[in-house]
C-alpha cells in the first residue's frame, strides 16, 4: 500500500469573478521514502495541491471539491480539524517558498524548534533543546549550540530555509512537502538545500513531495515525477521515463525549454503563449491552445483519458494531436501554424 | 563545518527559560537612558503617592478654614487650597486616583481590545465583518451620552468609571490589533504554524499577538493619559471623582479657577500630571524599540 495515494483531487476557489478550477482532478502516489516531483509552471496547481494535502487552503474562498487522498489508510480530505493537527507537523511537515517569512520574528529558532516537538511529543525543556541543537547541527548550521538562541533575523535565507528543514523534520515525519523551497534562494544555495533534503530523507527514510518548476532539479532529486498544467495532471512517471521518453507534448516542450539542453548561441525555446485561465471551465486538454502540435480535431471535446503506457509511466492522451512525431520536427512547422494565445491571465491564487 | 560541540554540553548553559523576549527586551531597555530614567521618575510619582499620605501628618480632607490658602512654607510644602486642605497629601491621594483610573482601564481596554481584535482579525470573513461592525456601532455612540446613562442607570462609582472608559478605549485597540493580524496572517510563519499543527488558540496568542505588541504597547501608553485626561473631564461635568474626593483632573480644575491668585494650586498637580504623561510616553517610544528585535542597533 502506498503511503500516500491521491485519487481525482479537486481544488476550486469561488471568488467574484467565478470559479477558478486550480487543480482540477489530479491523482498519483507516494511510497515510503520516496521523492515525487511536481512540476509545472506558475498557475498550474502544484502548491495548491500541496496545501489541498495539509487542508491549508483558505476556506473560503477554495474548496476541495472531490477526490481523496489516502494517508497511510487515513482520507486526509476527511479529517475533522482535530486528527489534521495531529497529522500537521507530526507525520507530514512542509516546507515553504519563502524563508525570510516562514519564520516568526519574534521568537528565538530554539523556541520555535522546541514548540515543533513539544506540540507533538511529551518532551522536557531540556531534552528538547538538545534535539533541536542536534537537529540544526544534522542540516548544517555552523556552531549550532549558539545559534540556536538567536532570532531570525539574524540567519542568511539559505540559513533560515535549513532551519525550516530542521523544524520540519524534527518530529521525524513519514512525509515531507517541500513547496519550490528553493526559489527564493540564489542558486549555489540551491544545491546545498537540495543536498540537504536529500540526505535528511536518507537518515529517517522520510518520503519528499517536491514541487518545482526547475526541471534540473527535478532530475537531480526525484524518483517520480508529476506534470501539471492548467490544474490538471499532463504526464506522470518515473523521472527517466519523463526525461528520456516523454509522450505528452507539454512534457516535450517544456524538457525544450531547457537552457543548458540548447544548442549554445540559439535563441531560448520558450512555448508561445499564456498559461490557461483558470476561471473558464475547461474543455479538452488544458494544454490544447498552446500545442505546438498539429491539430486534427475541434477542441471542445472531452478530457484527455490518462493512458498507462506500462512501468508506472501514464500521460493524458490526447486525442486531437499527433504527438508521436519528435518534437524537433514539429517545431520546425510550429512557425505557421502559431497559435493565438488565451487573452486573460490569471495568476492562480495558492 | 561546525566544532564538533555535543549537544549535551551547550544545553544546561542555552536553556531558555519561558519569555525570551521580555528578558532581551528589558536588555534593551536598559540601554536607553531616557526610556529608564522615565521609568525611574514614573516609580518615584508612584511610590511618592502610595507611600506619601502614610507618612505625612496632614489629612488630606481636615479643612482649616482660618488659615485658608496659604503659599508653600515648611509645614505645608507645595500650600494649602483655599479650604486650609495640605495640598501636598491632596496631589498623592488625587495621584492615586489619577493612576488607578488610568492603568485599570487601559488594563481592561487592552485585554478587551486585543484578544477581540485578534480574533476578528485571525478569523477573518464573514465573522470579522460581523465583529467589526459591532464595533463601529459602540464608536457611534457619543461618549458623555452614555457615562450619563450609566450614572444615571447605577449610580455614581469610580468602579462605573473603568467600564465607562474602558468600554470606548477598547475600540481603536481592537482595530489596531485586528489591522496588524491581518497583515501577518498572511505571512508564511502562520501557514508553517498551522502547518506544524498548532491549533488557533496558540497561534493567536503565541504568534500573532506577541507580532503586533510592538504597536500596542505605544497605543497602550497614549491610552494611559488619554483615560487619565477623560477622568479629569468626567470630573469636571461632576459625573466622576466627587468631592472631597480629589484627583489630579479635579485638584487641575480647582486650580485653574483660583490660578491668578493662588497659583501653586494649579502648579503642582499640573506638574505631576503632565510629568507623569511625559515619563509614560517616553517609556511607550522606549519599549517600542526594545520590543522589536529588529530595531537592535548595535
Amino acid at each position: 500500500m502506498p503511503l500516500l495515494d491521491v485519487n481525482d483531487l479537486t481544488t476550486h476557489f469561488h471568488t467574484r469573478d467565478g470559479v477558478v478550477r486550480a487543480v482540477d482532478g489530479v491523482s498519483f502516489h507516494l511510497d515510503r521514502g520516496e521523492t515525487l516531483g511536481i512540476v509545472g509552471e506558475s498557475g498550474s496547481g502544484k502548491s495548491v495541491t500541496c496545501y489541498s494535502l495539509l487542508r491549508l487552503i483558505p476556506e473560503p474562498p477554495g474548496r476541495i471539491e472531490r477526490g481523496t487522498a489516502m494517508f497511510d489508510g487515513q482520507d486526509l480530505l476527511q479529517m475533522s480539524p482535530a486528527e489534521l493537527r495531529r497529522i500537521r507537523g507530526r507525520r507530514i511537515s512542509m516546507i515553504f517558498q519563502d524563508p525570510m517569512t516562514s519564520l516568526n520574528p519574534f521568537l528565538r529558532i530554539s523556541t520555535q524548534l522546541i514548540e515543533a516537538l513539544q506540540t507533538h511529543q511529551d518532551i522536557s525543556n531540556k531534552d528538547a533543546l538538545k534535539k533541536a541543537t542536534a537537529a540544526l547541527e544534522e542540516v548544517g548550521i555552523p556552531e549550532a549550540s549558539k545559534r540556536v538562541t538567536g532570532y531570525p533575523h539574524e540567519f542568511s535565507g539559505g540559513m533560515r530555509q535549513r532551519v525550516m528543514i530542521a523544524m520540519a523534520l524534527i518530529t521525524e515525519p513519514d512525509l515531507l512537502i517541500a513547496d519550490e523551497p528553493t526559489t527564493a534562494l540564489d542558486v549555489t544555495v540551491q544545491a546545498q538545500i537540495l543536498d540537504i533534503i536529500k540526505q535528511r530523507q536518507n537518515d529517517l527514510g522520510t518520503a519528499v513531495i517536491l514541487v518545482t518548476h526547475d526541471l534540473g532539479v527535478v532530475a537531480g532529486t526525484c524518483d517520480r515525477v508529476l506534470v501539471m498544467y492548467g490544474g490538471q495532471e499532463m504526464e506522470s512517471g518515473t523521472a527517466e521515463q519523463i526525461f528520456y521518453a516523454p509522450r505528452h507534448p507539454y512534457t516535450r516542450a517544456l524538457q525544450k525549454t531547457i537552457p543548458s539542453l540548447q544548442t549554445k548561441g540559439q535563441e531560448l525555446y520558450t512555448i508561445p503563449g499564456l498559461p490557461p485561465d483558470a476561471s473558464k471551465p475547461a474543455t479538452g486538454c488544458a494544454f490544447f491552445p498552446r500545442c505546438p502540435y498539429p491539430k486534427n480535431r475541434d477542441p471542445m471535446g472531452e478530457r484527455p483519458d490518462l493512458v498507462d503506457l506500462g512501468e508506472g509511466h501514464c500521460w493524458a492522451a490526447c486525442g486531437y494531436c499527433d504527438s508521436s512525431a519528435p518534437i524537433e520536427s514539429v517545431l520546425a512547422k510550429a512557425d505557421e501554424a502559431i497559435v493565438d494565445p488565451l487573452p486573460v491571465e490569471v495568476e492562480t491564487a495558492r | 563545518m561546525p566544532p564538533p560541540i555535543s549537544a549535551a554540553e551547550i544545553a544546561d548553559e542555552a536553556l531558555v527559560e519561558g519569555s525570551s523576549l521580555w528578558k532581551d527586551a528589558w536588555s534593551r531597555l536598559r540601554k536607553n537612558r531616557l526610556a529608564v530614567g522615565s521609568l525611574f521618575t514614573f516609580i518615584f510619582i508612584v511610590l511618592f503617592c502610595i507611600v506619601g499620605p502614610w507618612i505625612s501628618p496632614w489629612e488630606a480632607n481636615t479643612q482649616d478654614l482660618f488659615l485658608g490658602a496659604t503659599g508653600p512654607s515648611a509645614q505645608h510644602w507645595f500650600g494649602t487650597d483655599t479650604l486650609g486642605r495640605d495640598l501636598m497629601v491632596r496631589v498623592m491621594y488625587g495621584g492615586r486616583i489619577s493612576l488607578l483610573v488610568g492603568l485599570v482601564a487601559t488594563l481592561v481596554a487592552l485585554s478587551i481590545g486585543v484578544i477581540y481584535g485578534a480574533t476578528a482579525g485571525y478569523v477573518g470573513g464573514r465573522t470579522d465583518s460581523a465583529m467589526m461592525r459591532f464595533v463601529d456601532l459602540l464608536y457611534a455612540i457619543p461618549f458623555t451620552i452614555f457615562v450619563i446613562l450609566l450614572m444615571v442607570a447605577f449610580g455614581r462609582s469610580l468602579w462605573l468609571m473603568f467600564v465607562a472608559i474602558g468600554a470606548v478605549e477598547w475600540l481603536s485597540m481592537a482595530r489596531i490589533v485586528r489591522s496588524g493580524v491581518i497583515g501577518l496572517k498572511k505571512q508564511e510563519f502562520v501557514e508553517a504554524a498551522v502547518s506544524l499543527g498548532y491549533s488557533h488558540r496558540r497561534i493567536i496568542l503565541r504568534h500573532l499577538i506577541p507580532n503586533v505588541l510592538g504597536p500596542v504597547i505605544v497605543i497602550a501608553t497614549l491610552t494611559v493619559p488619554a483615560v487619565m485626561l477623560l477622568e479629569a473631564f468626567l470630573s469636571f461635568l461632576g459625573l466622576g471623582v466627587q468631592p472631597p474626593d480629589a484627583s489630579w483632573g479635579v485638584l487641575i480644575n480647582e486650580g485653574q479657577q483660583n490660578m491668578e491668585i493662588y497659583p501653586w494650586l494649579l502648579i503642582w498637580p499640573a506638574a505631576f500630571f503632565a510629568t507623569t504623561l511625559f515619563c509614560l510616553n517616553f517609556i511607550g517610544d522606549g519599549l517600542r524599540d526594545a520590543l522589536d528585535p529588529k530595531s537592535a542597533k548595535d
